[in-house]
């Protein structure tokens, strides 16, 4: 699509068989994230952004199938990618960030010989300095006593630390791409600050893009310079964080946004969004999935969604929009008076 | 302001290791004096009231002591030093074992994280909701159906689901079955252990709201436990900052995340994103904590990774000082109040 980015998505559609019936997880998600860029895929549970990592990693359950899209890294197509030739770019050039590190993580192997394992197998480093380059890794993760950490296995160490270790494993070979799927969940704030940080910097410093998955809007905004809104297997809104939070588009990305806790200065002023996800199973699903629970909705929410211009800044999948930066009546509210 | 439960200078201290068994101890006798075993400090020495109809708040994180404290309350477990008083009731007393039967097991209920993994799974929502009922209360028959039913609806759980099983349920409506079972039985004081972390947005604010109405009908105090502070911020009314088995800041909720003062609370506060930047400069926490077991008490729980950190910090361990309605332990506590010596 555009020669700077580093992962351009186009049209990727995924399914699912299960007993009950085939689950359309995802259908026509397009995005793409550029070179050094770093972007936020935001979405309740269900939405498809978890999918959508694994599709373009070619981990997906066995029961998924990508039934039509392509994932352009560069020049080579991921998702029509012979499995030698995948697992070449991954670690090397892609590598992901699991949720759960101390889940993630090999539990019979020192956090030090699973990053050499990555050294060697993608980063062209002899076995014999492997080692070596893994406590240098750790170092610069930011934990102390590196030397002496390497040798600890992943239950020794607190959830921070395993995250850390995650974190030099999939910058153990400088990747051009880094998938970081939901990577401070079950940590503490603190925590969490500390890791975001840490990927932000490491990223800066390698000119790294990342895809940064999470159901956190706020920290999504903190961190990303462009936010894609998901739903039920849709992307509904792709646009620069500023613009997004000042002037959502989607009625969803609205709703979602004023059911944040931050936005609201009372219980009460927080919004919730009526009914749930549509079954995915469905084979009457309107081409709006989230047209059942609109408040928008009107006669043309029946077509098949509008296609955005190939260029679009700022994407939105709906027929009937909220009013854009130059018209109508600013619907979330500017900072309250918190910032004082 | 009546006070609902009065704890007054808990504790709760784990032996580290395994207790030795009767070998061991044998052992240890004849090869010099009796050595004391190492103890992790879960909580130390803590004291707090919840008045009636009062929201408190319960922050920190992981391995603070939270749950620990926590459990100590709701009877689960016993604790090692210390007052636990509901009403004029002295709840340590009585050994958690025997609690289970006790006639005021029914006044503390408590609602737990995760609502699909703490029903159990081979019982509908009927079953879950009854069975408090069933045990504290002897409800039988149509009275008990009937009590399940008026729970259910004031929970907002359609009738029609109580018939189903947690994993026919979505994580609002299992939300919705944990805290029905909790209020079914009129408890005075709910223990809500982070009701919605497993939660999405738009879900979690209806359950919030749920909790507010609930509280206001049935005149209940919540003991509300979370490390989601914008959340903590928009239902309580009083927040007690743990750090290490200790309570290191106590205070009005509003105030405490305008202003405030403990170095760990501002350190947390810094971190929780938000959808609006302030553009207030970044304050990051370096290293880990401190070891639980058996820390020095005369070293600060919060040194080496507290910003500040002097010589002082080191010798003394800061109290718990009282500044108006607000309580800190930090020997610096007076240089972040709003006016110095404002407050008495």
């Amino acid at each position: 699509m555009n020669a700077a980015a580093a992962l351009s998505v186009e049209g990727l559609s995924v399914e699912f068989r299960t007993r009950s019936g085939i689950v359309r997880a995802l259908e026509n998600v397009s995005f793409s994230v550029d070179k050094g860029e770093t972007i936020a895929l935001v979405g309740e549970s269900g939405s498809g952004k978890s999918v959508t990592a694994y599709a373009v990693m070619g981990i997906l359950d066995p029961a998924g199938r990508v039934t039509a899209g392509r994932a352009m890294l560069g020049g080579l197509d991921l998702l029509a990618a012979k499995p030698s030739q995948l697992a070449d770019v991954r670690g090397r050039e892609i590598a992901m960030i699991f949720q759960n590190p101390r889940t993630a993580l090999n539990p019979i192997r020192t956090v030090g010989r699973q990053i050499a394992d990555v050294l060697i197998r993608h980063g062209n480093v002899p076995r014999r300095e492997a080692p070596a380059q893994a406590i240098e890794m750790l170092r610069s993760v930011g934990i102390t006593d590196p030397a002496r950490r390497a040798n600890a296995y992943p239950f020794e160490m607190s959830g921070g630390m395993c995250q850390r270790v995650m974190i030099a494993i999939a910058l153990a070979a400088k990747p051009t791409l880094l998938i970081a799927d939901e990577p401070t969940t079950g940590l503490d704030v603190t925590t969490q600050a500390v890791i975001m940080d840490l990927v932000g910097d490491l990223a800066g410093q390698m000119g790294m893009a990342t895809i940064f998955i999470t159901h956190d809007l706020a920290l999504a905004g903190q961190r990303s310079a462009r936010i894609v809104v998901m739903h039920a297997g849709h992307v509904v809104e792709n646009a620069p964080t500023k613009e997004l939070f000042a002037q959502p588009r989607h009625p969803y990305t609205a709703e979602l946004i004023a059911a944040t806790p931050d936005a609201a200065a009372s219980l009460d002023a927080l919004a919730s969004i009526p009914g749930s996800l549509p079954d995915l199973r469905r084979a009457d699903l309107p081409p709006c999935r989230y047209s059942e629970r609109c408040p928008r909705k009107n006669a043309l929410c029946a077509q098949p969604l509008p296609q955005p211009a190939p260029d679009a800044r700022h994407v939105v999948a709906c027929w009937n929009p909220l009013p854009g930066p130059t018209a109508g009546p600013r619907l979330v509210s500017a900072p309250t008076e918190s910032a004082a | 302001m009546t006070v609902l439960l009065d704890v007054a200078e808990f504790s709760k201290l784990y032996p580290v290791g395994g207790v030795p068994g009767p070998l061991a101890r044998l052992k240890r006798r004849f090869s010099g004096g009796p050595e004391k075993l190492p103890k992790v400090h879960a909580v130390d020495d803590v004291s707090f009231v919840v008045a009636k109809g009062e929201t408190v708040g319960l922050v920190g994180e992981s391995g603070c002591g939270k749950s620990t404290l926590v459990r100590a309350l709701t009877r689960l477990i016993d604790a090692s030093d210390g007052s636990v008083k509901l009403g004029t009731r002295e709840l340590s007393l009585t050994p958690a074992r025997l609690f289970a039967s006790d006639p005021d097991r029914a006044r503390i209920q408590m609602v737990f994280q995760d609502a699909g993994e703490s029903v159990n799974p081979r019982f509908t929502g009927f079953d879950a909701i009854a069975d408090p009922l069933r045990r504290l209360r002897k409800l039988r028959g149509n009275a008990l159906r009937e009590r399940v039913e008026t729970v259910a609806s004031q929970c907002g759980l359609p009738l029609q689901l109580l018939t189903r099983f947690p994993h026919q349920l979505s994580g609002g409506q299992r939300a919705r079955v944990g805290i029905a079972r909790a209020i079914a039985v009129e408890p005075d004081l709910l223990v809500l252990d982070e009701p919605t972390a497993a939660l999405d947005v738009s879900v979690q604010v209806v359950i919030l709201q749920l909790l507010q109405r609930l509280k206001k009908e049935l005149g209940m105090s919540y003991l509300f436990v979370s490390h989601d502070l914008s959340v903590v911020r928009l239902i309580c009314d009083r927040v007690l900052v743990m750090y290490l088995g200790k309570i290191v800041e106590s205070g009005p909720a509003a105030e405490v995340f305008e202003h405030p003062l403990h170095p760990y609370t501002q350190a947390l506060v810094a971190a929780v994103p938000r959808l609006h930047e302030d553009g207030s400069p970044p304050l990051r926490l370096s290293g880990e904590p401190r070891s639980p077991i058996d820390p020095d008490p005369n070293v600060c729980r919060f040194y080496g990774r507290c910003p500040r950190g002097t010589d002082a910090c080191k010798t003394t361990m800061p109290a718990l000082r009282r500044f108006g309605d607000r309580q800190v332990a930090c020997h610096f506590a007076e240089e972040f109040l709003p006016q110095p010596g404002a407050l008495s």
